[in-house]
């Protein structure tokens, strides 16, 4: 039985670094699963339950600090009200079982294209801390995340916590696949209208191996909405669509086609511009 | 890698404590991977707690892990261990639960009977820390338990008996779920 029930990241760290096989535990959603499922085999393995730093969960001035152990079901309260369209991802993943362990640790470093938080960060420009037997270093999500379930983590990391500035303006999450719970995004789109930067940020889940930012499209919004005001002229929200529809990269498979796909970016990216014009007015 | 100086020793240990329903269980000779679920269903013999998908997608594993539902497919036995479980067993014998299974009983909440279990942990959970909970709170709080029989229908109205129950018994509620001080999930 070798399993490590370390209480603080340092020991976390060591850990790994004594035992290069062992594999990081948070909540057991996917790694569980996949063990269940003999997809994986771990001898060794590093529990991070334990470790209070990366529960922590504050808003610091203008900066929200969230614990890579951090779970879905504690991204409520305080924390929804900044940060709304983390905690409205949060909430529509799995079921309050899976809410209730599942941690935003373990979403990034699974990396699936489906993550339902990962667009959120990135459209929110989150810094994930990442901390080794080299010390610290920080990365975007574009940086971290590479490809499908694929990360840019060294041996020896693991994530302790992503941080994402408070934003003046409004943002949204929204998600479609077959049922309310339960469901693995068929497509998603997060959209950040930021006040004080002036633009409007759009990432996409399920459409590409990695959440993509529709830069064309962003620049296209940004130019187009009237900031003082926070009001754009009629079609532009639906011209947005049609960019972030373009640009996305979506493939057919069991759970949608590919065209089924770029329509669903279509309608959420349109309907999420409205509804933050509509909130930030 | 001998357990020298580091403070996380390899190896921890042969074998691992776990507090179910509120007796220690010793779980020895168990590989790392197995799930809680396997852990009580194999070698604490446990079979409340219902083994269907090993996914979590089905909730028939539920358990509670420190008073939280989850689901035991999902959780590793030997990560468990320093945690309170308490499973479908330790509800029926502490008679925690009993207004749940009468109601689901006397309702036709219980049909092939399969997913009881589960749904008595989640739904346990549910009116511990939102006793007032609405129909659509309730909807969504059961929306990770899966039922081939009844259709739903029946269970949620098992719930809302309990809930005209309890409030007419006076029962005092509103547990919060730990580490939960944001307020209500
Ligand atoms: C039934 C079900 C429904 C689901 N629904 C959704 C959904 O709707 N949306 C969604 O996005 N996901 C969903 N998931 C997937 C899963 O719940 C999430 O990806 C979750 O965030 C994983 O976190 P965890 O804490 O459980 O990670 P674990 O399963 O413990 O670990 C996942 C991976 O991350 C690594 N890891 C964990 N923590 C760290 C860390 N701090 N640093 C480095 N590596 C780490 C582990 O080594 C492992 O490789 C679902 C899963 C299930 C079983
Ligand atoms: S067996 Fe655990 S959720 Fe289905
Ligand atoms: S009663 Fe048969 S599955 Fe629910």
């Amino acid at each position: 039985m070798r399993i490590a029930r370390p209480v603080t990241v340092d020991e976390a760290v060591e850990a790994l670094s004594a035992e290069p096989g062992a594999q990081l535990l948070a909540g057991g959603t996917d790694f569980c699963v996949e063990v269940n499922f003999g997809h994986r085999r771990p001898a060794a393995v590093v529990a991070l339950r334990r470790v209070a730093e990366l529960r922590e969960r504050a808003v610091r001035g203008e900066t929200v600090s969230l614990g890579a152990g951090v779970t879905y079901a504690e991204l409520s309260g305080r924390i929804a009200e900044v940060v709304p369209a983390l905690a409205a991802a949060a909430r529509s993943v799995g079921s309050p079982q899976i809410r209730n362990a599942g941690t935003l640790g373990g979403n990034l470093a699974t990396a699936s294209p489906a993550g339902d938080t990962l667009p959120v960060l990135a459209a929110l420009g989150a810094e994930v801390t990442l901390r080794g037997p080299a010390g610290e270093r920080v990365l975007t999500v574009g940086e971290l995340v590479t490809g499908v379930k694929q990360t840019s983590m060294r041996p020896g990391e693991l994530i302790t916590k992503i941080e994402v500035r408070r934003v003046r303006g409004a943002q949204q999450f929204l998600k479609v696949g077959t049922r309310n719970a339960m469901v693995i995004a068929i497509a998603s789109a997060a959209v950040v209208l930021d006040r004080d930067r002036r633009e409007l940020r759009c990432a996409l889940g399920s459409v590409a191996p990695v959440p993509l930012r529709v830069a064309r499209a962003e620049e296209m919004m940004s130019e187009a909405i009237d900031w003082e005001r926070v009001e754009a002229p009629p079609g532009a929200a639906a011209r947005f669509a049609e960019l972030a529809a373009e640009a996305s990269a979506p493939i057919g498979d069991h759970r949608a086609s590919a065209r089924y796909r770029r329509q669903a970016v279509r309608v959420i990216c349109e309907r999420a511009v409205n509804r933050c014009l509509r909130d930030a007015a | 890698m001998p357990p020298d100086s580091t403070s996380v020793p390899w190896p921890v240990a042969e074998g691992y404590q776990l507090s179910v329903d509120g007796r220690t269980r010793t779980v020895e000779g168990a590989w790392v991977g197995e799930s809680l679920l396997y852990v009580l269903r194999e070698r604490l013999g446990l079979p409340g707690a219902k083994n269907a998908c090993e996914q979590g997608e089905c909730g028939s594993c539920s358990v509670l892990l420190d008073g939280v539902v989850v689901c035991a497919c999902c959780v590793l036995g030997a990560d468990a261990a320093g945690a309170e479980v308490t499973t479908v067993e330790g509800l029926t014998a502490t008679g925690s639960a009993k207004d749940i299974q009468e109601a689901l009983v006397a309702g036709g909440g219980v049909q092939c009977g399969f997913c009881t279990p589960g749904f008595l942990a989640a739904i346990t959970d549910l009116l511990a820390r939102s006793p007032e909970a609405d129909e659509l709170e309730v909807r969504e709080a059961l929306s990770g338990n899966l039922c081939r029989c009844t259709g739903y229908g029946r269970i949620l109205e098992a719930v809302s008996a309990v809930q005209a129950e309890r409030r007419g018994a006076g029962v005092p509620g509103g547990l919060r779920a730990p580490g939960d001080e944001d307020g209500p999930r």
